[in-house]
């Protein structure tokens, strides 16, 4: 009950974090909050196999309860495919900065509201 | 002669093989050797059409065929499924990746960055490999491929507004994307299985208690493949991404809406079925509203719109509307017309696309703006090519536009909602009209007042009218041989429909 509740709760937390930051103006804020959201979406598939702890995930004479494999193995092409695109999207935010000059998503010329002159 | 099935099943796996192994070689060989590369990309694209043909006749005869990854049995390992519509789909998306690569060629768009022939390569990749998989993860899978390649061509030929616009959209897919693994991760837990057919077989025996987890996995499912078919209110990545894309981009992305589209036609039967409990036809009571104000705010844009690209990226939304519109009946004649005026709507749309790209190339600094300029070469040609597309995109006779609008306004007629649909499709077809005919006269017909003496620009070949002429002759092609193409497309939304049938194929006997 309590592993449930934990995983269930970072999961909600992540979640909540990761929305708010992808719903942020500023290219930064919005990767790192893709970033967190994938991170729960992984933690979700990993769940999605049922929480179990202590058994193997492949058959044996010897063991009589068993972990799903699948989705950890989903779980890792999840988590390939997730990191190539956090990498093109840190690329994408940096060469979008560099040409328009602004972080913001929308390429508004706008000053930061946090700290007064940002950039050089 | 046992060769030949043993042929007719690895033919299955072709369409996603060729462009994987024609993409690393376009890699290796562009760099030194451009001709030989060039070969390549459409040696690729011509064998891709050869066996997308020979697909679309095999899978006449209303034969599934399964292709078995590794070997593996149906439900245990990844499986590649032929039936009509995955022929219909391969066949026209290598139709037009043919004429997108000529047009790319021919306006030598291709040389702006290094990697536009591996980038069309992997797109098509992925784009074959969603049309054909029967495994719902293999499906996220293939449209990461699609996607990544996507970006990769959106943002060719860089500039201020390709990374605006395409930062955006990255951004819309990553969440479209995580939604995606979040539907999967809840469907394999409710159902231990990623198989779409043997999925739409276990989902009736889920227990009461989970019913309302089944519906959000569905109708999550149903929120991805709408970001992707960008209709309302997921649409507003489209219309800025469409735009700025270089055309022969955009006119091959005219399919990746399609894809969504594609999507929702192929699961909804095949997994929310009859019988699947509370997610039994989930998307349903959404999509008609949902479709009749994408096709609304589809054609408004296509009249609001400043210039040609902004229109045809409208009316790739207003006609994915009009086409939801039908899809939405789920009844065979419904489907089989939305399938018939889906191929149309396709090719017109990338045949606009087009077009803008050869006025915006004739027109210096006015570029494809839907505002008077000075005379500019070929204009007379010109002007009927952007004629016989905007035909073909609002569905006025004679091209198939009309046969495919005029499908559907039959094949709705005898549901409940006829009246609105009816209203809907017709009107939006007059404020399609209306638009294209502003825009067209504008540009063509009026002329601006002497401009500032920079008239050295160049005028382009005619040869970049090659393109555009070849997709609008196919839509000619589509409306002279709309009798058969409309019995087959009646005939795939028969099978798609049958749900049984596909898992009888797929998982064999059971």
């Amino acid at each position: 009950m309590t592993l449930e509740f934990l995983v269930a709760s970072a999961i909600g937390v992540l979640v909540a974090g990761g929305i708010y930051l992808t719903l942020r103006a500023r290219l930064f804020a919005v990767v790192l909050g893709l970033t967190l959201f994938s991170y729960a979406v992984n933690l979700f598939l990993f769940a999605s196999g049922r929480l179990v702890v202590g058994a193997p995930p492949i058959w044996s004479y010897d063991v009589d309860s068993y972990t799903d494999p699948l989705p950890q193995a989903l779980v890792l092409t999840a988590i390939v495919i997730t990191f190539g695109m956090t990498a093109f999207v840190v690329i994408l935010a940096l060469r979008s900065f560099l040409e328009t000059g602004s972080d913001h998503v929308d390429g508004h010329d706008v000053p930061t509201d946090d700290q007064a002159g940002g950039g050089e | 002669m046992s060769l030949a099935p043993y042929l007719i099943t690895q033919l299955v796996l072709a369409p996603v093989v060729l462009p994987a192994l024609a993409a690393p070689l376009a890699v290796l060989l562009l760099i030194r050797h451009r001709t030989t590369g060039l070969v390549i990309s459409f040696a690729s694209c011509l064998a891709l059409l050869g066996v997308a043909i020979a697909l679309l006749v095999l899978s006449a005869d209303g034969t599934v065929r399964t292709y078995e990854v590794g070997d593996w049995p149906a439900p245990f390992g990844i499986v590649l499924v032929l039936d009509r519509l995955s022929a219909i789909m391969l066949t026209l998306t290598a139709g037009l990746a043919l004429v997108a690569l000529i047009h790319a060629v021919v306006t030598k768009v291709d040389r702006d960055g290094w990697h536009f022939h591996p980038l069309f390569q992997f797109q098509l990749m992925g784009l074959n490999g969603a049309f054909l998989t029967g495994d719902l993860f293999n499906l996220f899978v293939f449209f990461e491929v699609l996607l990544i390649a996507s970006y990769g061509l959106m943002l060719h030929g860089q500039g201020r507004a390709r990374l605006k616009a395409g930062v955006q959209y990255v951004v819309v897919n990553l969440m479209g994307s995580s939604i995606f693994l979040l539907a999967l991760g809840l469907l394999y837990a409710l159902t231990g299985t990623l198989n779409m057919a043997d999925m739409g077989v276990r989902i009736a025996a889920i227990g009461a208690q989970d019913q309302w987890l089944l519906r959000i996995a569905a109708l999550l499912l149903f929120v991805v493949f709408a970001i992707k078919a960008a209709i309302v209110p997921l649409h507003l990545w489209l219309p800025r991404t469409y735009a700025v894309a270089t055309p022969a981009v955009a006119a091959l992305f005219a399919i990746m809406t399609k894809i969504g589209v594609y999507s929702i036609i192929r699961v909804t039967p095949l997994v929310f079925g009859d019988g699947a409990g509370s997610a039994a036809w989930a998307p349903a009571p959404y999509l008609l509203p949902a479709a009749m104000v994408t096709a609304v705010l589809g054609f408004i844009g296509v009249f609001a719109a400043r210039s040609l690209s902004e229109q045809a990226a409208y009316a790739i939304i207003g006609s994915t509307g009009t086409l939801m519109i039908a899809v939405a009946g789920w009844q065979a004649d419904t489907v089989g017309a939305a399938l018939y005026y889906l191929v149309h709507s396709t090719l017109a749309g990338a045949a606009l696309f087009l077009v803008a790209d050869i006025v915006a190339r004739r027109r210096a600094g006015f570029v494809d703006h839907a505002t008077p300029g000075p005379v500019f070469a070929h204009r007379q040609i010109v002007a009927l090519l952007f004629m016989i597309a905007a035909i073909g995109v609002t569905g006025l006779p004679p091209l198939s536009g009309f046969i495919g609008k005029l499908l559907i306004l039959d094949a709705v007629a005898d549901l409940s909602s006829w009246g609105w649909s009816w209203t809907v499709i017709l009107l939006t077809t007059l404020v399609g009209v209306v638009g294209f005919a502003r825009a067209g006269s504008s540009i063509f017909w009026k002329e601006a007042p002497k401009d500032e003496g920079k008239r050295a620009l160049e005028v382009p070949a005619r040869a970049d009218m090659i393109a555009p002429a070849l997709i609008l002759t196919l839509l000619v092609a589509l409306s002279v041989a709309a009798g058969p193409a409309t019995a087959y497309a009646d005939a795939a939304a028969a099978q798609l429909l049958d749900r049984a049938a596909t898992a009888r194929a797929v998982l064999g006997g059971g």
